[in-house]
């Protein structure tokens, strides 16, 4: 197992607030890692400089030893679109499009479109009878499988979730997280999620605690 | 509480000017294209019928001398002394090289008040000096800024008169035209009681008004034309403020539930919004006018030019402010914003209180509105269609337009939702597939943009198709019957037996033109007498004919009529008519006869010699080679001493009208591109609102891969897409329109039906208008979203929303 | 031309009444002649018009009766306005006339206008043989042999729906009024040329809508002219001109002046011609009731009083809306005398604008 993902002294700040204040990690290929900490704590944050979505004020973050700092505005959509899967807690799925092409739309941007992968992902999540059908008529727990499904879909290196059961009763949460941890590990990707329970960060590999925009090891127990 | 919920209403156009201004603009935008084409409209009005009404010419009927030349100033006096109610005029043109000026002489002491020139109303003339030599000329700044005569008393500027002509007293013009003897004379509509008529106490021929002034309905048909433009505007205008409307209280969705969500009755709230919409309304609505007021204003010289041009009516090139138009507009604003504000009014009331911003459960309910509207898409088409073919007025004309108008509107979105649907289905990429849906998506909230969008261009289509047509049909017209190169009159029968003799070496063909007035098929009519010419058979614009038509009417067997006579009186080939109770002969013709409201026939000259044997032969129309025609002109005016006005140049004329209808060409474009970008303007406002509002539709696929800019110029291409299929459907009803201006309206208001010329390289050029339009629209939040901070799309994955 | 501004300008020229604020009238400008003392005139030819002043009219009213009893009145006025002191010739407006002419019944009051100018026929007047005229209206002298000009006249006017056509024979001389038909105007000294033929008597046939009505009744004509007759005070006036049954007749006049004192003037004429003249301040007459007439409050009922000699008398129209709707509008119609000298006349009020 190699390194992933390398990230050291990583400082943002919005305006007058630092968010983040020199953070280092690193993650190997496979890992799963829980990110916990207070609201505002700039778990997000973090969460969004991986996925190239932002840019850090100063610090390095290499995936796969490039350095997302040196990529423009495209390389970093390449990056998002072949390397990394995301999961949001709102599902953010595409309106418009229905639950299959949601599922297909990622590997399709990116060239990886593979339909049998697609039918068996929705099969493992329990959502093959509903891929006709518009996201607006799923419940949250079906939406955010549709959700994990696309993030997976692309055979992405990194897969980064940020409070995926946040809008979920404990019931389903559990059960999306245990679909999300299952598919992970088969997929030999790595996974960095963000969440507030430390009950959930407990069935991660490794956790860390962001605090005031430093690091710092989590306590299994709060 | 009141005041707070409005401060408050307020607050959010304080936080977002840039959303007040799109507002106020928008209402302004639709106020000034309504009230600038009223105004025009108005201003045209009034100015003819002023200009008409300086000669009593609309309304007053006027002895002349049969000869044509001036009255004697005894006959005159004896006429007063008789006690008759006339009025002299002395009119002419003074010329010095280029420099003309017309010139009409009144008696303002004998003039009847419906001759009444508002020239002479309000400050008061130093009267002295306008009744004594040298006098005075009033005229506009335009006239007098003009080439004039040299030699000219003082001027005075007065508004009101035609162009190129000075109002001034008999004694004045009698002394600059060298003429003694009126012109003609004004006959006063009320005559003293106890006196016998008119025609039995002199031996002057009395001209009905109609009959000076037959151009009238040429003029109609122009303010016709832009009374459609008003229309469509008025349609377009009403789209507009509606969408304006419905996007602030979008906007705004959040503020208002917050404020409820804190214990303002709803009462109080929808009394806030409406105050604040009614200032908003009419501040923007004031603003409107000023606008409209410019466009009137910068169009009103080329819409002076045209009906200055071959429809004889001179108005001034100048616009006066007209409370009536600008009431109207007003109202206009205010009752669509009244409109579109209940509508959003009772949204808010039937708002819960906590009811999230959705705009996907917006889109699902117009869903179901977008059944219903394609429902009365229907009907209108329905309604449309049955008017159109059965109805059999100009109000069912206009009533069908308005159907099919409204019909096409209604339309618009679920044919634009059907169409991207298929097209999205059969897309291969994800991402085209993705653009459809989304597009389709997005349809709700530019519905109602798209709709202005449709009525612009369907409005352009039907009106540049309706003018162009008529430009091609009445210049080939007129060069049919203006074949003759020349047409002189003469002034007696003696000098017209002189002219005959004068002519007979120096022109081809000399053809007599003889009319009387009689009546035909029970309307007022006029017939004329031809000879058999190859002039006629060549160039004479028959609609229909029967067989040979034109050996059978040489033989004086048959008559031909013109086309109001066999539209009015239902009369097909074959039928007889009626020329006196003891003439009746067969129709072997009809002919086009534009700019006409009379009915007509022709019969041979000697049928109507017969019929008519008082009617002198004194008009002749001219064969010659065409570059001999100005040297003839000259001869007989110089050698044989006919009048100037006496001798026409038939190529003057056309060259005249093409004039004429370049101008029409260039009123009608520029209104047009005013529309499409008022349209435009629409668009851009609903893409301005709906940008943020898309931001969590437009953030996943960001977040999944694609950079700021081809999202860009994905909402671009969105834009470019709808307006395209917006001219696709804009095509055949804009082409519908036309048929039902030129088939119905034109066939209803003045009897002649315009065959439809199409013009498929204007709908290209507007194509590609459209596009611009749209990409102009689209093009701001377009380049906002490209350059749009990351933070602002992340806060879409913000846990907290 | 609005007929209103064009006629409103001319009446400012033409009439005296009408001159307050028209500073131009108020001198002796432009040319034109003034009155001169002693009157000294030349007829038939000062019947005629004299172009040299500004303005110049032949005033005639008559008091008519019709065969049922019926009291009607008649009034017929050629004005003179000269925009220079010419005669006019082919269309040269340097003289304007205008024609007024009146009937009044207790039930209805008609009036007509018309305008023209001279130099090319439609409008004028001449001494002998004596004629004023505009359009087909017309005072014509009927008798060549007569001792006066005037002392045989027919008369015609005609409206949209009344005509009226009379002839008129004079009783008694000719009258000169003020001094010798000097006659002034104001304590600054305006003065005019003003005599008058007060004693015709007339019969004719009035035309009204319901049809033809013969009648018979006195008739008073006044010769006027001048070129600045008006002080700049005064703002309009109220005359009388009276029959009395006694065979006297009455002309009298106010002028009625900005600071609410009035100029006034009389004369008396025997029923054999004699006269004498009465100077500011001999007459008074005083309203006593006004009439709302055509939107405007006028004084229809006067006390006239001559102390000098007895005369004290009110005065009631025979219809109180004895409007003359031109375009400047005055109030002229018959009156009835009731008091010291019972009698009939006319009453004409300017200025009530």
């Amino acid at each position: 197992m190699g390194l992933l993902l390398h990230i050291e002294e990583l400082t943002k700040a919005y305006g007058p607030v630092s968010v983040l204040n020199g953070v280092s990690l690193t993650l190997d290929a496979g890992q799963s890692l829980a990110l916990t900490g207070e609201s505002g704590s700039g778990k997000s944050t973090l969460l969004h400089l991986v996925a190239a979505l932002d840019q850090p004020d100063a610090g390095s973050i290499r995936l796969d030893g490039v350095e997302i700092a040196t990529l423009d505005d495209s390389g970093r959509a390449a990056l998002r679109r072949d390397r990394i899967g995301l999961v949001f807690q709102q599902f953010n799925l595409i309106p418009s499009l229905t639950v299959a092409q949601n599922i297909a739309f990622q590997a399709r941007l990116s060239g990886r479109h593979d339909p049998a992968r697609c039918a068996m992902l929705a099969d493992r999540l329990g959502i093959s009878a509903l891929t006709a059908r518009y996201p607006e008529d799923l419940s949250g727990g079906q939406q955010q499988r549709v959700a994990i499904a696309r993030a997976v879909a692309n055979g992405p290196a990194l897969i980064l979730a940020d409070e995926p059961t946040g809008n979920l009763d404990e019931a389903t949460g559990d059960a999306v997280l245990d679909l999300l941890l299952d598919l992970v590990r088969d997929t030999g990707a790595a996974l960095m999620m963000v969440t507030h329970s430390t009950r959930l960060a407990a069935r991660l590999d490794r956790r860390l605690h962001l605090s005031r925009g430093l690091l710092s090891a989590a306590p299994l127990v709060a | 509480m009141i005041q707070t919920a409005v401060s408050t209403l307020l607050s959010h156009w304080r936080r977002h000017p840039g959303q007040l201004a799109t507002l106020i603009a928008g209402l302004a935008l639709a106020t000034a294209l309504w009230s600038g084409v009223q105004a025009i409209n108005a201003e045209a009005r009034t100015s003819y019928a002023q200009a008409a009404a300086t000669l009593g010419q609309d309304s007053l009927d006027r002895l002349v001398s049969a000869s044509g030349r001036p009255v004697p100033l005894a006959e005159f006096v004896a006429l007063r002394r008789a006690g008759y109610l006339v009025s002299p005029v002395i009119s002419g043109e003074l010329r010095e090289g280029e420099a003309r000026l017309r010139l009409l002489g009144i008696d303002p002491l004998t003039a009847p008040p419906e001759a009444g020139a508002p020239a002479l109303q309000g400050e008061a003339l130093d009267l002295p000096t306008f009744f004594t030599a040298p006098g005075l000329l009033l005229m506009e700044e335009e006239t007098s800024l003009g080439s004039l005569p040299p030699g000219l008393p003082e001027i005075v500027l007065r508004e009101g008169i035609p162009p190129g002509a000075a109002l001034t007293d008999i004694g004045t013009a009698a002394r600059l035209m060298d003429q003694h003897d009126p012109s003609y004379l004004l006959v006063a509509r009320v005559q003293p009681a106890g006196l016998p008529p008119l025609e039995q106490a002199t031996d002057l021929r009395l001209e009905r008004p109609g009959a000076t002034t037959d151009i009238a309905s040429l003029t109609d048909s122009f303010h016709l034309n832009l009374t459609a433009f008003g229309l469509l505007s008025f349609a377009v205008g009403l789209f507009i403020v509606h969408a304006a409307i419905g996007l602030a209280f979008e906007q705004r969705r959040a503020t208002i539930r917050t404020l409820r969500a804190l214990g303002l009755p709803l009462r109080s709230l929808l009394v806030a919004i409406s105050l604040e919409l009614a200032v908003l309304t009419l501040f923007a609505g004031v603003l409107g006018l000023v606008l409209g007021y410019g466009i009137a204003a910068a169009l009103m010289p080329g819409v002076a030019g045209t009906l200055r041009g071959l429809y004889g009516a001179t108005i001034p090139g100048t616009l006066s402010f007209d409370p009536v138009w600008a009431a109207s507009a007003l109202g206009m604003t205010l009752a669509g914003a009244a409109l579109a504000g209940a509508q959003a009014l009772r949204r808010t009331a039937s708002m819960p209180i906590l009811a999230p911003a959705n705009p996907r459960a917006w889109a699902l309910a117009s869903a179901r509105s977008m059944r219903v509207q394609a429902l009365v898409a229907t009907a209108c088409f329905a309604t449309a269609l049955a008017l159109g073919v059965w109805g059999g007025s100009l109000l069912t004309g206009f009533a069908a337009l308005a159907g099919l108008l409204l019909g096409a509107a209604m339309i618009l979105p679920a044919s634009l939702g059907l169409v991207l649907h298929l097209t999205g289905r059969g897309a291969r990429g994800a991402l085209a597939q993705w653009l459809f849906a989304d597009t389709r998506q997005q349809l709700p909230g530019l519905s109602l943009a798209l709709m202005a969008l449709l009525l612009a261009l369907a409005a352009n289509i039907g009106v540049s198709t309706m003018v162009g047509s008529f430009r091609g049909t009445f210049i080939g017209w007129l060069d049919q019957r203006l074949a003759p190169e020349l047409y002189v009159t003469a002034a007696s029968l003696d000098e017209a037996a002189r002219l005959r003799a004068f002519l007979i070496p120096r022109a081809q063909a000399i053809l007599p033109i003889v009319s009387a007035e009689v009546p035909l098929s029970g309307r007022p009519g006029e017939v004329f007498g031809h000879i058999d010419h190859a002039t006629y058979r060549d160039h004479w614009p028959l609609l229909q004919a029967v067989p040979d038509a034109w050996d059978i009417m040489a033989s004086g067997q048959a008559v031909l009529i013109n086309e109001q006579l066999a539209r009015f009186a239902d009369l097909s080939l074959g039928d007889p008519l009626e020329i006196t109770p003891d003439l009746t002969l067969t129709i072997a013709g009809v002919y086009s006869d534009y700019g006409n409201p009379a009915a007509q026939a022709i019969v041979t000259l000697s049928r109507f010699a017969e019929t008519f044997p008082d009617v002198p032969q004194t008009r002749f129309a001219l064969r010659i080679a065409p570059e001999d025609a100005p040297m003839l002109a000259t001869a007989l005016r110089e050698d044989f001493g006919l009048p100037t006005d006496a001798v026409i140049n038939q190529t003057q004329i056309k060259r005249f009208s093409m004039e004429v209808f370049e101008q029409t060409f260039l009123i009608t474009g520029a209104l047009n591109v005013l529309t499409l970008g008022v349209a435009g303007f629409a668009l851009l406002t609903s893409l301005l609102t709906l940008a943020d509002m898309r931001l969590p539709q437009l953030a996943p696929v960001w977040a999944l891969g694609l950079t700021r800019a081809r999202l860009a110029w994905f909402e671009l291409a969105r834009s470019l897409i709808l307006a395209a299929l917006t001219f696709a459907l804009a095509l055949p009803v804009g082409l519908c329109l036309a048929w039902v201006l030129l088939a119905v309206v034109n066939v209803e208001a003045f009897g002649w039906r315009l065959p439809m010329t199409l013009f498929p390289a204007d709908w290209l050029r507007l194509f590609a208008l459209a596009l611009l339009a749209a990409a102009l629209a689209a093009a701001v939040p377009a380049l906002r979203l490209a350059r749009m901070p990351p933070t602002t799309l992340l806060k879409v994955f913000a846990h907290e929303r | 031309m609005n007929a209103r501004t064009l006629t409103l300008g001319l009446c400012l020229l033409a009439s005296p009444i009408w001159a307050q604020g028209f500073a131009g009238l108020g001198t002796a400008a432009d040319g034109f002649a003034l009155p001169q003392s002693p009157a000294l005139f030349n007829f038939p030819e000062d019947h005629g018009p004299h172009p040299a002043y500004r303005i110049e009219w032949w005033y005639l009213t008559a008091t008519l009766t019709g065969e049922d009893g019926a009291e009607y009145g008649v009034q017929w006025t050629l004005f003179r306005s000269a925009l220079a002191p010419r005669e006019a010739e082919g269309w040269d407006a340097s003289q304007l006339w205008m024609g007024h002419a009146g009937l009044t019944s207790s039930e209805a009051h008609f009036s007509a206008e018309r305008l023209a100018r001279g130099g090319i026929g439609q409008a004028g007047a001449r001494p002998a043989p004596f004629s004023a005229w505009i359009d087909d209206w017309a005072m014509t002298a009927i008798d060549p042999e007569a001792a006066d000009a005037l002392d045989a006249l027919t008369l015609t006017a005609r409206g949209t729906d009344f005509a009226y056509d009379l002839d008129l024979t004079a009783t008694g001389p000719l009258i000169f009024h003020g001094d010798g038909g000097y006659s002034v105007k104001s304590a600054e000294g305006q003065a005019s040329y003003y005599y008058s033929q007060p004693f015709y008597s007339v019969t004719g046939t009035l035309t009204l809508p319901d049809g033809p009505v013969a009648v018979t009744g006195n008739a008073w004509l006044d010769r006027e002219w001048s070129s600045q007759p008006l002080s700049e005070r005064q703002e309009g006036w109220d005359w009388v001109s009276l029959q009395f049954d006694s065979g006297a007749r009455l002309m009298g006049f106010t002028l009625r002046q900005t600071d609410g004192t009035a100029y006034t003037a009389a004369t008396w004429i025997e029923a054999d011609g004699s006269t004498q003249a009465y100077l500011d301040g001999a007459l008074t007459m005083t309203p006593l009731a006004v009439t709302d007439v055509a939107g405007r409050e006028v004084p229809t009922e006067w006390r006239i009083e001559l102390p000098d000699r007895g005369l004290d008398i009110t005065t009631l129209p025979l219809n109180p809306q004895a409007w003359m709707d031109v375009s400047v509008s005055y109030w002229e119609g018959p009156i009835r005398m009731t008091g010291t000298h019972p009698g009939r006349g006319y009453l004409e009020m300017t200025g009530y604008d």
